[in-house]
């Protein structure tokens, strides 16, 4: 794939997003673009609009369960990147018209406040390097027509990234037991599902420990102040106008998002 | 159903746990079977023990959480009782013992005071309770490929089988009981995750549930008894050989080895 496709591929995909409007899978007329290829399509896009005054304040990784994985056919996570434009305030209102085919999903944010750069780095250096961590919503949404996506268009989709919320209350990493930290997930005040910390790769700090590792290959690192979603610690719950999503965590406190027309 | 066939029916049970095998549903010969009698079968089923000399230490709640909802197809709650027998104190599981035995991941109610439905509330239960401790619940239905519907597993004594309990105690009030996360693994594979929301939304939810069900046969929960209140993770089915261990935050672990 040279320059040209890899620039066309990126337009495509941000033209859907700023019309929110879904284009046909990339894989789909392209069936060879391989994983790297995927990376450089997400990293163009992402190095476009940090050129148009956006900026990286951290990243996401998905595909951290097992269930994601296998429903993709996949045996790793994938990364996206998180833009200042993409945070909403907890307990804020989101318009369904910037978006195409939302669902929320809620993890652990990490804030860190040291660098961790790949390619050896361990959960523990994860947790050391923390400043704390809080509840969020991620909202992940698909350029991709009714996310029909294989592994190479959710990568070059920025991860199928959409917008993020943090909430709770910062609590130092030494407080709690990250892998068997407890979660509720509400949709309407009704329970939708729970999770715990283990779902994401077996704990949170190992999902941020791959993305570190997995950065090494593009020459990039985790910076101190970065503010990365660890994954969803349950399945994604589609979100329609009106829906109020909260997610409870032990320990840290909760969050919470509304859905408008 | 008569008193002679209810009689007939709950034997039949106790001989299959006895005998370690596995027999065709209730429902197979008498489909009209109701709720209510099925919890007759299963109130003879308890006499019978008591008879025996067996203790009744405590009860439990089953198909409590939607994910054992979906797995059995049965939409609402049910109880059983929990005999000393059942109850394991070495680390050992013995499946010759039992026919197809699976494991959950539970939160376990100690009361400090009777519950007498049926207005019984979350926050009388909360009252009510001396600790709480976590248990791996060990299922072994006695019909044939673990498949029955609701009437059929009342009378089975909601599948009781074995319990471990751990050594973690907590009053109720020292923790989130509705957000303790848990992580059931086998041989090392985490096999199930959940956090005690799963349980009718908050465990005690379950244990005010069962109060006031028990309260239309006009029984009440005891203090001392031990109430498990239902699977927070799938079952799991078991072979010799495994090694199954479950944490619970701040709770926590309880593990044990199936032998023969």
């Amino acid at each position: 794939m040279n320059l040209l496709q890899t620039v066309s591929f990126s337009d495509r995909l941000a033209v859907a997003e700023e019309n929110a409007n879904a284009v046909k899978p990339l894989t789909e007329r392209h069936p060879d673009i391989s994983v790297r290829e995927a990376y450089m399509i997400q990293l163009k896009t992402i190095e476009r609009k940090v050129e148009a005054g956006a900026s990286i304040v951290g990243k996401k990784i998905g595909l951290t369960s097992l269930a994601m994985q296998k429903l993709l056919g996949v045996d790793q996570p994938d990364y996206g990147h998180l833009l200042n434009r993409m945070e909403v305030e907890d307990g804020g209102k989101v318009s369904l018209g910037r978006l195409i085919q939302p669902k929320v999903e809620a993890e652990i944010a990490f804030k860190l406040n040291q660098d961790l750069v790949g390619p050896r780095v361990t959960s523990t250096e994860v947790l050391l390097a923390t400043e704390y961590i809080q509840p969020a919503l991620e909202i992940v949404d698909s350029r991709i027509e009714d996310w029909q996506i294989k592994l190479q268009d959710t990568i070059a989709d920025n991860a199928s990234s959409g917008m993020y919320v943090l909430g709770g209350q910062p609590v130092s990493v030494d407080k709690v037991d990250l892998s068997h930290l407890g979660m509720a997930f509400y949709k309407n005040n009704k329970l939708v599902n729970t999770g715990v910390g283990a779902a994401a790769l077996g704990g949170p700090a190992n999902a941020i420990a791959w993305l570190a590792n997995k950065l090494f290959e593009f020459g990039i690192y985790l910076e101190a102040g970065e503010i990365i979603l660890s994954g969803a610690l349950s399945a994604a719950v589609q979100a329609e106008a009106g829906d109020v999503f909260t997610a409870r965590m032990a320990h840290i406190g909760e969050v919470s998002v509304t859905f408008t027309d | 159903m008569e008193s002679k066939t209810i009689k007939k029916t709950a034997v039949f049970l106790i001989d299959a746990e006895n005998e370690k095998r596995e027999v065709p549903r209730i429902t197979d010969e008498y489909p009209d079977l109701s709720v209510d009698e099925a919890y007759a079968i299963q109130e003879e089923l308890v006499n019978i023990r008591l008879g025996q000399g067996y203790r009744m230490v405590g009860s439990k709640m089953g198909l409590t959480s939607h994910a054992k909802k979906k797995q059995m197809n049965i939409d609402k709650p049910i109880y059983g009782y929990i005999f000393d027998y059942m109850v394991t104190d070495a680390n050992v599981l013995h499946v010759n013992e039992l026919i197809h035995p699976k494991v959950e991941a539970e939160i376990a109610f100690i009361l400090s005071r009777d519950l007498e439905g049926p207005d019984v509330t979350t926050e009388d239960v909360l009252a009510s309770t001396e600790y709480v401790v976590p248990a791996l619940e060990v299922i072994d239905s006695r019909f044939q490929n673990f498949q029955f519907t609701s009437p059929d597993v009342i009378a089975d004594n909601a599948s009781s089988s074995r319990v471990f309990f751990g050594s973690v105690m907590r009053k109720p009030d020292e923790m989130e009981l509705d957000l303790v996360g848990v992580t059931l693994s086998i041989n090392g594979e985490l096999r199930d995750l959940g956090a005690s929301a799963a349980v009718l939304g908050h465990p005690a939810n379950s244990v005010a549930m069962l109060a006031n069900m028990l309260s239309r046969q006009g029984k009440k929960l005891k203090a001392g008894q031990i109430i498990l209140t239902g699977g927070i993770t799938g079952a799991q089915l078991l072979s010799l050989g495994d090694i199954v261990s479950a944490k619970w935050d701040g709770l926590g672990t309880v593990e044990f080895k199936v032998e023969q």
